[in-house]
């Protein structure tokens, strides 16, 4: 095999350990005759040695008629690895949950292996199946192989980049709202703006079905919709019996002590055990999980359920890293969606016109101001809007009456 | 071509990669149970049962992987699988007589399974030196070093008091948005960016270069001739975003790249709000190919919190509640000057009250 001629003393030691070894995935390619995996192991090991990487930034590279999808990439020693001079990415739009057939795997396997260097990132950070490497004229090919089989480019560049969620309903009894369908749908919606940069920066959507949040969409997203209830946790007093039992009769280290690990760890202090039944007032219960996650065969999120919609998380580039925060507290999360999908227009209007260029929305509203971006996209302000009310008195009130005007009232 | 050109078609339909089991109790789970390390059970109301086993990945997978993995779920589950938002493979089963057998599969292949409950989750991450341009560090190869350090904690060997989020991005733009994780590896430059004068009015629109500036640290200038920027260095805080705007600012730098480590973050919401992750260790060297140092730094926070939390208690919560000082004392890490903010609202994490552990 080509593998006892590749010279890689580096990379060799990340073969070694338990844990599954991506210089593996590279060789395995590189030995069934991809160059570009043979080249790219002997760059990454050069990086390796120099402590530094050979990667140039993309220049305007994509399919026809779509501004986003394909991140252009070069390699800044060309001439030494001629095979990977150009190792574009393209962004496939993940199915909903990434869920998948094996068929649907192989049919991925078998246009990247005509088209490409046979590697992937399944998946890549916001969500999308990440193919790694090809050439420029190989990129309208790959994406007419790829629509072939139903499948599409994600978003990169200022776009609406491919949404994404958690496994909701499919597999999860806490999701309080059918994600995998709403980011189906919103994905569909809003294809034109996923494909065509229109935007001052990016706009990503995330969808959690509830507040444990396995999509991140609070720290990631411009967009959070987060599962909620307003009803009452379900209890099932039998059910917390046997927990304590469990707990009672001692001997496992990890059995459940209802007053310590579930009572006293509730933020709202909304519940009491008194040894025998669980009670919860529902009105003060902020909807966080932890009593739920540890009992879950005991308790269940409420019935009346929908989603708090956030907006404004990301990282730090460019004024810092933020959090979403919350816009609407409750909402059905019900097809079409339409009250999703007005939010994210009337945003969009807004900062389109007066987004600074790589001004994400969360940076945006600290700049104007969450209560004039209120005004702009036509929401009241409410009190669940804030951790508290502003601690400073520099009030930028709006009008003011002059002695004149005030003796004509008279 | 004889079929016309399709465009704007979005992903597939995700129904139709369900399994059988899924559409029928869709919506309809009652609860669920951790049978051991990396499998779990779900239960319907119907009183079905879907098992899932949950392995390891390098999330850097080869056609040939994936297609090792097309092969295990056709032998067990139908052909039905998924993958995770933390890039980990789930087998969707319904026999559960299939579940060592497919465990016995993974592990002849390499991929151990774990990762569920109380445990350590796959280390959520970027390109590194394999693929971009901007990286500090690499990111396949760190988390390589770590998880083989950290497995015991990955396939349930030794137990933990709670989840631990562990992230890593090998540049400050955090593709891997790692800024809300219990331990948060992250790349860093030191040097700021070396103007290629010839080259900056050719690849750049130079007033947004200028633009790009948080600090505004840059101005217009002109060097031999080409109109270019210069840079105030005293003011550059190593974002890189000038030069994620203009490729003829180049930040990376062998001498003076490396890893921060971050702690104390999470982006669920029980028992205790999400929160940023805060700064751990400012600094250390990049030490390819298994960066000893960090392995080292990750594993004495880890062991700290495991031996020391509460029950369900995520590392920023017993942070809390042993205060700062005492994380700092229990780890052995040095507290410098470089933990302080004093980027904007740097004011907000003083400690303003006198309520201390003396």
């Amino acid at each position: 095999m080509a593998e006892s001629q590749r010279n890689i003393p580096m990379l060799e030691e990340l073969k070694k350990g338990p844990w599954p070894s991506f210089v593996t995935q590279i060789e395995e390619m590189a030995d069934e005759g991809k160059e570009a995996c043979d080249q790219l192991l002997d760059c990454l090991n050069r990086s390796y040695e120099e402590k530094i990487g050979h990667w140039k930034h993309g220049g305007i590279v994509g399919v026809m008629g779509y501004g986003g999808g394909v991140i252009g990439r070069y390699n800044d020693l060309q001439d030494e690895y001629p095979a990977i001079a150009h190792f574009h990415t393209l962004r496939v739009n993940q199915p909903s949950g990434w869920f998948y057939t094996s068929d649907a795997l192989r049919t991925i396997c078998d246009l990247w292996d005509e088209h490409g260097s046979g590697l992937t990132n399944m998946h890549g950070s916001t969500g999308d199946i990440i193919l790694l490497g090809t050439t420029t004229d190989e990129l309208e090919p790959t994406f007419q192989a790829l629509t072939e089989h139903d499948f599409d480019l994600g978003g990169s560049g200022s776009n609406v980049r491919t949404p994404s969620c958690c496994v909701g309903q499919a597999r999860c009894e806490w999701a309080c709202y059918d994600t995998m369908d709403a980011c189906n749908d919103i994905t569909q919606e809003f294809q034109d703006e996923l494909h065509r940069p229109f935007f001052p920066y990016k706009f990503k959507f995330k969808f959690a079905g509830c507040a444990n949040d396995c999509v991140a969409s609070i720290a990631r997203a411009d967009m959070s919709i987060i599962g909620t209830w307003r009803d009452e946790i379900r209890i099932d007093q039998d059910a917390v019996r046997e927990y304590a039992k469990d707990a009672e009769e001692g001997g496992r280290g990890d059995a459940l002590d209802i007053q310590r690990d579930v009572v006293s760890n509730c933020p709202t202090k909304c519940m009491e055990w008194d040894g025998n039944e669980l009670t919860i007032d529902d009105a003060n219960c902020v909807k966080c999980m932890h009593c739920i996650n540890v009992m879950p065969k005991a308790l269940r999120p409420g019935t009346d359920t929908g989603a708090t919609i956030l907006v404004g998380a990301k990282a730090p580039i460019v004024e810092g890293a933020q959090l979403s925060s919350v816009m609407v507290p409750f909402v059905k999360m019900e097809p079409p969606y339409d009250e999703i999908k007005e939010l994210a227009e009337a945003i969009w209007d807004f900062w389109g016109e007066h987004g600074k260029n790589r001004e994400r929305v969360g940076e945006l509203i600290q700049r104007v101001g969450m209560g004039n971006f209120l005004e702009e996209i036509g929401l009241e302000p409410i009190p669940e809007m804030v951790a508290h009310p502003r601690d400073n008195p520099y009030i930028f009130f709006e009008e003011y009456f002059e002695a004149e005007e005030e003796e004509e009232e008279a | 071509m004889a079929t016309e050109r399709r465009t704007d078609i979005g992903p597939p339909d995700y129904r139709r990669f369900l399994p059988p089991i899924v559409k029928e109790n869709y919506g309809k789970w009652k609860y669920h149970e951790i049978l051991k390390p990396g499998v779990m059970v779900h239960v319907g109301e119907s009183g079905d049962k879907l098992f899932t086993v949950r392995a390891s990945s390098p999330r850097l997978m080869s056609t040939l992987g994936i297609r090792r993995f097309a092969e295990l779920a056709d032998k067990y589950c139908d052909g039905y699988l998924r993958f995770t938002s933390r890039n980990n493979v789930e087998f969707l089963l319904t026999d559960e007589s299939n579940i060592d057998p497919l465990i016995a599969d993974l592990a002849d292949i390499g991929f151990p399974v774990g990762g569920i409950g109380n445990a350590i989750s796959n280390i959520v991450h970027t390109q590194g030196w394999v693929h971009c341009h901007s990286a500090a560090t690499d990111a396949s190869g760190v988390v390589k070093a770590v998880m083989d350090d950290l497995i015991e904690y990955f396939d349930g060997t030794t137990p933990l008091p709670g989840k631990l989020r562990i992230a890593l991005a090998c540049c400050l733009n955090m593709c891997g948005a790692v800024h809300c994780s219990d331990i948060a590896i992250l790349g860093v430059h030191r040097r700021p960016p070396k103007v290629k004068h010839d080259q900056v009015n050719k690849l750049c629109e130079i007033p947004n270069v200028v633009a790009s500036c948080p600090t505004a640290a840059i101005r217009p200038t002109e060097v031999d001739g080409h109109p270019s920027v210069e840079i105030d260095e005293e003011l550059c805080m190593f974002c890189a975003n000038c030069f994620s705007v203009c490729p003829a600012l180049p930040m990376a730098d062998a001498l003076n790249d490396g890893i921060s480590i971050w702690v104390g973050g999470k982006v669920s919401n029980a028992r205790t709000e999400p929160r940023f992750s805060k700064l751990a260790i400012p600094f250390i060297e990049n030490d390819p190919p298994r960066w000893p140092e960090v392995v080292q730094a990750v594993r004495k926070i880890v062991e700290v919190w495991a031996d020391n939390a509460r029950k369900y208690e995520r590392m920023g919560d017993f942070i809390e509640r042993i205060g700062w000082p005492r994380f700092f004392e229990m780890t052995g890490i040095e507290f410098e000057k470089e933990h302080i903010d004093d980027y904007k609202y740097a004011g907000l994490s003083y400690k303003r009250t006198a309520q201390l552990r003396q």
